[in-house]
């Protein structure tokens, strides 16, 4: 199975990095349940909650999404434009299906690695997530999905410049945006609508509902699929491309 | 056997690749001769199916690269000219890798990476990081990913540069035995010496065109074995160094006399220096 040589490989360059990796990924949303949930919520609220039980499912939604993405498009960027490792796929006797795939699921694995420690996180709140089945669904369709949008990203860029810009004009504003840390209905209509386009807003709604026992929104669950489903289309036909015969 | 058929590569305006036509025998040791933006990377390149050809055709043993790219793909191992091996890991997990890329039996993975590794001395360095290691070794390692799946066709752009004569002849004497063992080499260089002393069939290359072939013993014979040089500019070749004695006998200028090389043949055609 090519796929699992993605997988194995991808497994190595993440135990020579496993410290930097865990450490800098927690950053981000410690800092975010510090300012906004334990400095803010107390006296805010959402919807009848404290705030922190409102932002916390928010937080899970944007660090699985942020991670997966940058996971793979830095893989796959540096690989094609700074060690130039990415062509050893393309002279070897690889599927750009498997390959393409391979990273969707790697990138899909850092995005829950990364989701895992909100969980832990959370259970030192007042306020600590249940683990389902569902939720963890959920976690997977957003990560995966935005493993894809990294991976398109990093294959159509030419310079590091351009990824960046992608990310901070982006997935930037779509992680703060899409409902992550407030609710899309109170926005005015036309604001409203353009939110609803963006997939961030169905899988934060996904995982938010799940975790809050509401159960499963079916609408954004076809959305998230058919956004998925053409994701991975497009990557690997990109990845083909790179194929030239 | 690989044949190229009216091969043309185009960055812009520019043919990197033009017109280039040759067939090869299987079990040839081959080098491509040209200056820097002679071309070379990008024939071999466009061999290989990293670039697509504007025009023309590649095929290994009648497979044709556009229709079994991975059939071929299996039988060929691949040393491109910068070095791109995955920098995080280990010697062995680089290794380990590229045997799970070109699809080794797990059973076998460990005694073959085992062999590769101790043939190019890299064996005790197995647990290093690349990016610990010195020039000579990641060209080794290079070389010795290329060649875990025992590839027919191995492909070597300029395989030595930049790295030390002890290191430059152990690379030498390697694929040396392994063209021996009937393995089709084909070596892209600028380095005089190495054509000369590894290849059995030198192809010359300037400007995207391949224009001459030969083994080096007859490209230079064809042009004359001795070369004659005055004050450091004019050059004469001559058949033979009685030949070369006696043209000057009566010169009053300053010369030499001595050996033709590759380098020669090659000014003599395009009137620029390989070097
Ligand atoms: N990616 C590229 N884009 C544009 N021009 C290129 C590219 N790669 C090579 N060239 C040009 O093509 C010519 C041949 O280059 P190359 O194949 O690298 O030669 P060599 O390997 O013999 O040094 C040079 O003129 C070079 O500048
Ligand atoms: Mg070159």
């Amino acid at each position: 199975m090519q796929i699992k040589t993605i997988l194995w490989r991808e497994w190595r360059f993440f135990l020579h990095r496993f410290w930097k990796i865990t450490t800098s990924q927690l950053v981000t949303p410690i800092l975010y349940i510090i300012t906004f949930g334990i400095g803010l919520g107390d006296k805010l609220e959402v919807g009848g909650q404290p705030y922190l039980f409102f932002l916390m499912p928010g937080i899970l939604s944007m660090v699985t999404m942020r991670n997966s993405y940058y996971a793979v498009s830095m893989r796959i960027m540096l690989g094609r434009l700074n060690d130039r490792s990415f062509e050893t796929y393309i002279y070897a006797p690889m599927k750009m299906s498997s390959l393409t795939l391979g990273y969707l699921l790697a990138g899909t694995l850092r995005g829950l690695y990364a989701g895992a420690f909100i969980f832990i996180i959370s259970f030192f709140t007042k306020r600590a997530i249940d683990v389902s089945f569902a939720l963890v669904f959920m976690l997977v369709l957003n990560s995966l999905l935005f493993s894809a949008i990294g991976f398109i990203a990093s294959m159509v860029v030419d310079t590091h410049y351009d990824l960046s810009r992608f990310t901070n004009m982006v997935i930037t504003p779509m992680s703060f945006l899409c409902g992550t840390f407030y609710q899309v209905s109170n926005l005015p209509k036309i604001f409203k609508w353009v939110i609803e386009l963006l997939p961030l807003t169905h899988t934060t709604r996904l995982i938010r509902r799940v975790s809050f026992g509401y159960g499963i929104d079916y609408f954004s669950l076809l959305i998230v699929l058919i956004y998925i489903f053409f994701l991975t289309v497009i990557s690997i036909r990109i990845c083909y491309r790179e194929i030239t015969y | 056997m690989i044949k190229c058929e009216s091969l043309y590569k185009s960055y812009g305006d520019i043919y990197a690749v033009n017109n280039v036509s040759f067939e090869i025998e299987t079990g040839t040791f081959l080098g491509l001769l040209g200056p820097n933006g002679a071309g070379k990377t990008t024939l071999m390149r466009t061999m290989i199916g990293l670039l697509e050809p504007n025009k023309g055709e590649i095929s290994f043993d009648n497979m044709k690269m556009q229709k079994d790219n991975l059939e071929i793909k299996k039988r060929i191992g691949v040393v491109t000219q910068h070095i791109n091996l995955d920098k995080e890991l280990t010697i062995n997990e680089n290794m380990i890798f590229a045997a799970k890329l070109y699809r080794i039996n797990k059973d076998k993975i460990n005694l073959e990476i085992t062999k590769t590794l101790k043939l190019l001395g890299l064996y005790e360095l197995r647990d290093r990081k690349t990016k610990k290691l010195s020039g000579g070794m990641k060209r080794k390692l290079m070389i010795a990913k290329a060649i875990i799946h025992n590839p027919d066709y191995i492909f070597l752009d300029e395989p030595t540069v930049g790295i030390d004569l002890n290191t430059r002849k152990e690379i030498w004497r390697f694929l040396r035995q392994e063209n021996k063992k009937g393995k089709t080499i084909v070596l892209t260089t600028h380095y005089i010496e190495e054509a000369e002393q590894l290849c059995d069939l030198v192809m010359l290359m300037s400007d995207g065109k391949i224009f001459k072939e030969d083994n080096s013993k007859n490209l230079i014979s064809e042009i004359g074995d001795f070369k004659v040089e005055y004050n450091d500019t004019e050059m004469y070749f001559y058949n033979s160094l009685r030949e070369a004695k006696i043209a000057t006998k009566n010169s009053n200028k300053i010369f030499s006399i001595s050996k033709t090389s590759l380098e020669d043949v090659f000014f003599h055609y395009t009137n620029k220096k390989v070097n």
